[in-house]
């Protein structure tokens, strides 16, 4: 009797608790599909009453989404892809080879987490203006080559990597960038993944860097465009809906299918402490 | 090819662009903040003057600093601790034998992490709107009387709060469950022989044995809520009254508004000698309790 009570309590709060995470987005995407002014009615209606794309179809045709859309799968990938080969290297030195000053440097690397990225933004600015990288992709991409936190995550995976299997290849006359392609990598493979979601989404979803960056319309990532023309179209609920429809669902996706790894990422991150 | 060579070309890429793109600019920013870098210096690098400590002093003495640092510590001070809540109760009930469907609502209750920010606070306005929004509407079904949170000083920074929480929870409670389940189980039989209640066992057990793990959450939560920004920019654009600017908003009209970067930097260093305070008070305090 008293576990049936609280078996039906801890599942009635936990559908409840599930309903308050997942009521904002689903009513973004049902007034995605509503007319102008309709979600604005009161009470607000919950299903448009005559559902149509046409929302999506203003964005793109002149809202210049395609643009936006372009750009944050452009910049998302070509950081992801860059800071994996930066990251993945760096690691794998920090966790098997051996250097001079390694451990050094890496406490160093690890001091430097309590080092909010803000403090580094105004001389960013200035040094990426400097060398004619603001207001173009290369602005966004650069300063996201590389991450301590990237490394961190890496060499913690790289650290189980037996050295014997090192030492075999070595024996067997393999160059250290054989090695590296042929033994390290293959069994990197599931923390290569973490941090590709990572930095994807990561990327994806920056806010302030991009803002400061890049003026140029054309050259806006999905939440700087999203944030002007929410500044433009305050009224525009329907269309302001599509718009974030537009934006969070590749995201979303993408992590409901790397679901695992993002989630080993995330506590294998926070060991850190 | 030798390996320390090899190490080299190995590491030594990533450490170059975090060198330069990084610990570079963190100490730049920190001689930045000891000049007048303004609009002007922007045009011509002539016009750059240094002035010790003034912008410094500048910013001790103006109001909208002390708002803005304010603003900051209220949402740092109710966010993180119902944040925290929020993410210990909704691990409870997963780590519950009585939950069903554990993995749909464990994915149910994180998606707003993966969220881009922008998008949802921009969702978040709308529910939050007074005359057709969603809250008001719950709160009038409830014969509470509507509010209005983006547009009343009074409501406008725990509506920011509201949202945060709702964003933010997932991270800590996906961290906090995997915390629970390694408690193990003989501790809770334990407990039970002696005839603990479900209670007794959560604050004799439970807290205890996660008190390290919930520290260290706290510290990096703390660390975070520190660095608001987006929430703001989309949802109030710092109003209404100023009640929702945030010493990062202030850096970032400071820098990027009005060009005066080097009181942006001051702003930003400031923040940076603030949050690391924090965290050695919070890492003191968590030591004292262990030793």
């Amino acid at each position: 009797m008293s576990r049936l009570r609280t078996a039906t309590l801890v599942n009635v709060l936990l559908a409840a608790a599930a309903l308050v995470t997942l009521f904002p987005l689903l009513w973004m995407l049902s007034a995605s599909f509503m007319a102008p002014g309709e979600a604005s009615w009161t009470p607000p209606p919950l299903l448009p009453a005559h559902p149509s794309f046409d929302n999506y179809r203003e964005l793109f045709a002149r809202g210049g989404m395609w643009r936006y859309f372009a750009n944050s799968v452009f910049l998302s990938l070509a950081a992801t892809l860059a800071s994996l080969a930066f990251n993945v290297a760096a690691g794998y030195a920090f966790a098997k080879l051996r250097f001079a000053g390694r451990e050094r440097i890496f406490r160093v690397l690890l001091g430097a987490l309590v080092i909010p990225g803000q403090v580094a933004m105004v001389p960013l600015f200035l040094e990426l203006k400097e060398l004619g990288l603001v207001n173009s992709y290369g602005g966004v991409i650069v300063p996201a080559l590389a991450s301590i936190f990237g490394i961190f995550l890496v060499r913690q995976y790289a650290q189980s990597i037996p050295d014997e299997l090192l030492e075999a290849a070595r024996l067997d006359g393999a160059s250290e960038f054989r090695i590296f392609a042929s033994v390290v990598l293959p069994a990197l493979k599931p923390i290569v993944v973490t941090l590709a979601v990572f930095t994807l989404l990561g990327t994806w979803n920056d806010f302030m860097w991009p803002l400061i960056v890049l003026t140029d319309k054309d050259l806006y990532t999905l939440p700087v465009a999203l944030a002007a023309l929410s500044r433009e179209h305050v009224q525009d609920d329907e269309l302001m809906m599509a718009g974030s429809v537009v934006t969070i669902l590749p995201v979303l996706l993408v992590f409901l299918s790397l679901q695992r790894y993002y989630l080993q990422g995330l506590l294998a991150g926070s060991v850190k402490g | 090819m030798n390996r320390p060579r090899a190490a080299w070309l190995f590491a030594g890429p990533a450490l170059a662009v975090i060198t330069v793109f990084f610990f570079l600019p963190v100490v730049a920013a920190l001689g930045l903040s000891f000049t007048d870098f303004d609009i002007y210096a922007l045009a011509d690098t002539a016009n750059l003057r240094l002035v010790g400590l003034r912008n410094y002093v500048e910013l001790l003495h103006r109001s909208e600093f002390w708002n803005a640092l304010g603003n900051t510590l209220y949402f740092v001070a109710a966010g993180v601790p119902l944040s925290i809540g929020a993410s210990l109760g909704t691990a409870l009930l997963l780590n519950s034998p009585a939950a069903r469907f554990r993995a749909f609502f464990r994915t149910a209750l994180f998606a707003p992490v993966v969220t881009t920010l922008v998008a949802a606070a921009i969702v978040w306005r709308y529910l939050l709107n007074t005359r057709y929004g969603w809250l008001n509407h719950a709160l009038g079904a409830l014969g509470l009387p509507a509010v209005d949170w983006l547009g009343d000083p009074r409501f406008s920074m725990p509506a920011i709060i509201l949202f945060a929480v709702w964003k933010n929870f997932g991270y800590n409670m996906i961290i906090l469950l995997a915390g629970l389940q390694a408690i193990p189980a003989d501790l809770y039989e334990a407990a039970r022989i002696d005839g603990a209640s479900a209670w007794r066992q959560f604050v004799h057990v439970t807290l205890p044995t996660l008190r390290p793990m919930l520290a260290m959450v706290a510290i990096l939560t703390v660390a975070g809520y520190f660095q608001l920004f987006a929430e703001p920019y989309v949802m109030t654009q710092g109003g209404p009254l100023q009640s929702t600017v945030s010493v990062l908003y202030l850096m970032y009209e400071e820098g990027f508004k009005w060009w005066n970067l080097g009181s942006a930097s001051a702003v930003a260093f400031l923040l940076f000698v603030l949050m690391f305070a924090v965290t050695a008070v919070q890492a003191a305090a968590l030591r004292r309790r262990d030793g």
